[in-house]
């Protein structure tokens, strides 16, 4: 008979060593760097096109995000229909998705198939046509899609909180609305499409178990793009200056949706990392004060989680979550009540190193798999940061003391920062 | 191929190992034989309410998330209408704390009253996020009560009623799991980094003394064939007119099953898909559909919902869909894009398959079903699927008097 009551012997995460697999490097004709990682046992990978064609790039709103919907609804040689035909055949998803500074086209197939597939994403880099059909199309249902959104009090709020604290005119504060869907024009998308895609600078990331010969491969199709530089320039901040706000969306509703926010610098700040555990033990995950005190003891919701936005120019520290309507002031009081004692207690030695623990464990979870992989490489080459960073995040976690968590606590979780939404 | 190695304790827990040395982590998978399917009617949401029970500290252990967060480790958990699965990863050393914990509450939970309390106030939370606040969000629990009279897939997972949750009694509680979360009823799988020795006496240590339980008999009341075509009507305060019908269909381990799969595939789930492509861009008349089917174990539901442009009539609409439909039912479909769902499948599967956790899953899934072994001949079984079979298994689906249509309309 096993002794239940007694934990077996674990080996603390924090002893583990943790290695972010090197990528590999190499430069088309035109310059286009690539980043790759060969690894995986499927015979599958992922190849993602990244442009400077964000938001922030776009004069007016929407003009991005449409552009890069539409660079697969049409081509000098093909139809919408016949692009989307060819890829389904092959069992391929293509993607496209559009960010702040960035805009990507993303493949994900079998490895088998790769050569018949690059021709045709390269038609859409050179050769899109965004027909007025298909944007008249898009048009539409984007705004009943909206229409169906803004019923929701979760993406209303979400909307708002970014308002605030970035104003409406930051591309990371900026929103859709019916109207500027209408005054989208084929020809703002053409020239966009032109200036950002065509002309623009490329960056590519690969991933899975690559075919021999990818720099061949990627050179043939890819080499002899423009690649002009993009400088990606950013607006004035205007955050809102009210910081409680309330606000009736569905007078019928059952739950409130609450953010409570706070601006806060971004990765290249010396405190990034540093608050990157901190907000794990506040709220970035199921065993933080946040979820234990709001969620498991007093039931007042389904979930609370806090996290720092995934921005490159300005970050922002967030407590979100959809309370019962009768319990959303009370969750709010409790909110506050877990940073006071983040700023006036230190963390025990045992909490704290179950935050660690878990990190690591996250992490070493998180880099399972060549996707994985690729993807903390973006984000580090994208944020302009080095392999050092990951290096340096992990040493953050594995050393950061009690007493330091508490100054960051006294530093940035102090109730008159925080913009503080509910939205019924 | 997905490699594995099969034992079975002495008290009847199924145990599978599988393998992969690429990864430092270990996972382990824990799929007990119960849904929402195994509720008495009067107490719908129990499964999926236990299932949040499971985190409130066992007999020995008071708390579940503690210790493998210190061991570096995530769970997570689902409860679907056919089973419930629990899921574990972490670092491969310190494997045996997931063994410690999953065995302790195989053996018995704690069952305190101040654990159900809290979780049926989360429950209730989360009853009220998904299904009451959302826009649509009570269309299914009104369909699936259209489409079935008899079967328990009458009810959603997170149950008929609040009311049901909110009445939850500790007694009930302490039933249910006595009679379904034992050994007997279950399968457990570790993958990921390990041996299938030290799988082997990890399992016996920790769960070969939980007691066996009895084998539960599912025996629960068929459906009988629907023979006229249902329909209702909701008028609610939501910004588009939707349709929604859904057709009666085979079970799981019927071969039609693969069929209809295909078949789903073929009218949409793609740029190029059916409906996608004849009523969103040719005819404008939805903003967006989709065609899929419920996986369910026993004889399932395939749906297909959209929602309707501005002032498309929603009699008009429907009738688009039925010629999309009358077409599957008259004409084969070409070689060609037969064979674009194959391959799409193909590459389904591969993608799935990268991750061990998606592998472990796979295995105590197909195990629960029948014999993990299925898992590796999926992709043959959609092999022999033909353009004659879709026709014929499109007749069969989509008659009239085997559906059921919700206009769900805009009361502004």
């Amino acid at each position: 008979m096993p002794d239940r009551k007694q934990a077996p012997a674990i080996v603390d995460a924090v002893n583990f060593k943790l290695n972010l697999k090197p990528y590999q490097h190499f430069v088309l004709d035109n310059g286009v760097e690539v980043y790759a990682v060969d690894a995986g046992a499927e015979e599958v990978m992922l190849t993602e096109w990244v442009f400077f064609a964000g938001n922030t790039q776009e004069e007016k709103n929407l003009v991005a995000a449409t552009t890069n919907f539409l660079l697969r609804n049409g081509t000098t040689k093909r139809t919408a229909f016949q692009i989307n035909e060819h890829f389904e055949y092959y069992g391929a998803y293509l993607n496209r998705s559009c960010y702040n500074e960035t805009a990507t086209i993303t493949l994900h197939c079998l490895t088998k198939h790769i050569d018949e597939l690059l021709p045709v994403v390269k038609e859409l880099i050179t050769e899109s046509t965004m027909p007025s059909e298909e944007l008249a199309i898009y048009q539409q249902n984007m705004k009943q899609r909206l229409k169906v959104n803004l019923k929701k009090s979760d993406f209303v709020a979400g909307r708002l909180i970014d308002a605030y604290l970035y104003g409406e005119k930051h591309p990371y504060g900026k929103y859709s609305s019916a109207e500027e869907f209408d005054a989208l024009e084929r020809d703002q998308l053409l020239s966009f499409y032109s200036q950002y895609y065509q002309q623009g600078k490329l960056i590519l990331f690969v991933a899975g178990k690559l075919p021999a010969h990818l720099d061949t491969l990627m050179n043939r199709f890819f080499g002899d793009l423009p690649n002009n530089p993009v400088e990606v320039k950013y607006p004035a901040l205007h955050p809102a200056t009210d910081k409680k706000i309330r606000i009736t969306n569905d007078a019928a509703g059952v739950q409130g949706s609450i953010r409570i926010a706070r601006p806060f610098p971004n990765r290249h700040h010396p405190d990034f990392l540093k608050v990157q555990v901190l907000n794990a033990l506040f709220g970035g995950f199921f065993g933080s004060r946040l979820m234990s005190n709001i969620r498991e003891d007093k039931g007042y919701t389904y979930g609370i989680h806090s996290y720092l936005q995934n921005h490159i120019q300005h970050s922002a520290w967030m407590v979100s979550t959809e309370a019962g309507k009768d319990v959303c002031e009370a969750a709010i009081t409790e909110v506050y009540k877990e940073m006071k004692d983040l700023r006036e207690e230190l963390v025990e030695e045992e909490e704290l190193l179950l935050v660690r623990n878990y990190m690591m464990g996250g992490i070493l979870g998180d880099l399972d798999g060549p996707f994985q992989i690729i993807a903390r490489w973006k984000n580090i080459i994208l944020n302009g940061l080095t392999e050092q960073y990951f290096y340096d995040s992990i040493n953050t976690i594995k050393t950061i003391s009690a007493e330091e968590l508490q100054g960051l606590a006294q530093k940035y979780l102090q109730p008159e920062d925080f913009y503080e939404l509910v939205v019924v | 191929m997905i490699q594995f190695e099969k034992f079975t304790l002495a008290n009847g827990l199924r145990v599978i190992v599988h393998q992969d040395l690429s990864t430092p982590m270990a996972v382990m998978d824990i799929m007990y034989d119960v849904g929402a399917r195994d509720e008495d009617p009067n107490r719908t949401g129990f499964a999926h309410l236990f299932e949040h029970l499971m985190f409130g500290g066992s007999v020995n252990i008071p708390s579940y998330d503690e210790p493998l967060q210190m061991a570096g480790g995530e769970n997570n958990a689902y409860t679907t209408n056919d089973l419930t699965n629990y899921y574990i990863q972490l670092p491969a050393e310190n494997l045996e704390t997931a063994f410690w914990l999953e065995s302790d509450r195989m053996l018995s939970l704690a069952f305190e009253d101040k654990s159900l309390e809290t979780q049926r106030k989360v429950v209730c939370e989360e009853f009220k996020e998904h299904y009451l606040t959302k826009p649509y969000g009570d269309v299914w629990h009104k369909m699936r009560e259209l489409a079935y009279k008899q079967h328990p897939y009458r009810w959603m997972t997170i149950g008929k009623e609040l009311s049901h949750i909110e009445n939850a009694q500790l007694e009930d509680v302490k039933a249910f799991f006595f009679k379904h979360y034992r050994p007997v009823n279950a399968v457990l799988v570790v993958a990921g980094n390990v041996t299938v020795e030290k799988v082997k006496a990890l399992a016996e240590k920790w769960f070969g003394d939980i007691p066996s339980g009895e084998k539960y008999k599912r025996n629960l009341p068929q459906e009988p064939e629907q023979t006229e075509a249902r329909k209702l009507e909701i008028k609610a305060s939501v910004p588009l007119d939707a349709l929604y019908k859904t057709w009666h269909i085979k079970n799981r381990l019927d071969r039609k099953y693969y069929i209809t799969d295909l078949l789903t595939d073929i009218l949409s789930g793609g740029g190029s898909s059916r409906l996608y492509q004849s009523l969103v861009k040719e005819k404008q008349l939805f903003s967006n559909i989709e065609c899929y089917h419920f996986g369910s174990t026993e004889n399932g539901l395939l749906s297909i919902e959209g929602k309707l442009v501005k002032g498309v009539k929603i009699d008009d609409a429907e009738k688009a869909v039925e010629q999309e439909l009358d077409k599957m039912k008259t004409e084969l479909v070409p070689e060609a894009e037969l064979q674009k769902v194959k391959n799409k499948t193909e590459s389904m599967i591969a993608f799935e398959d990268m991750s061990v956790m998606n592998r472990a899953n796979s295995l105590a899934y197909y195990e629960t079903l029948g014999d993990a072994a299925w898992m590796n001949y999926e992709l043959q079984k959609y092999g022999t699927v033909t353009s004659e079979d879709i026709l014929q298994e499109s007749r069969n689906i989509f008659r009239a008097e085997n559906s059921n249509t919700i206009y769900y309309l805009s009361d502004n």
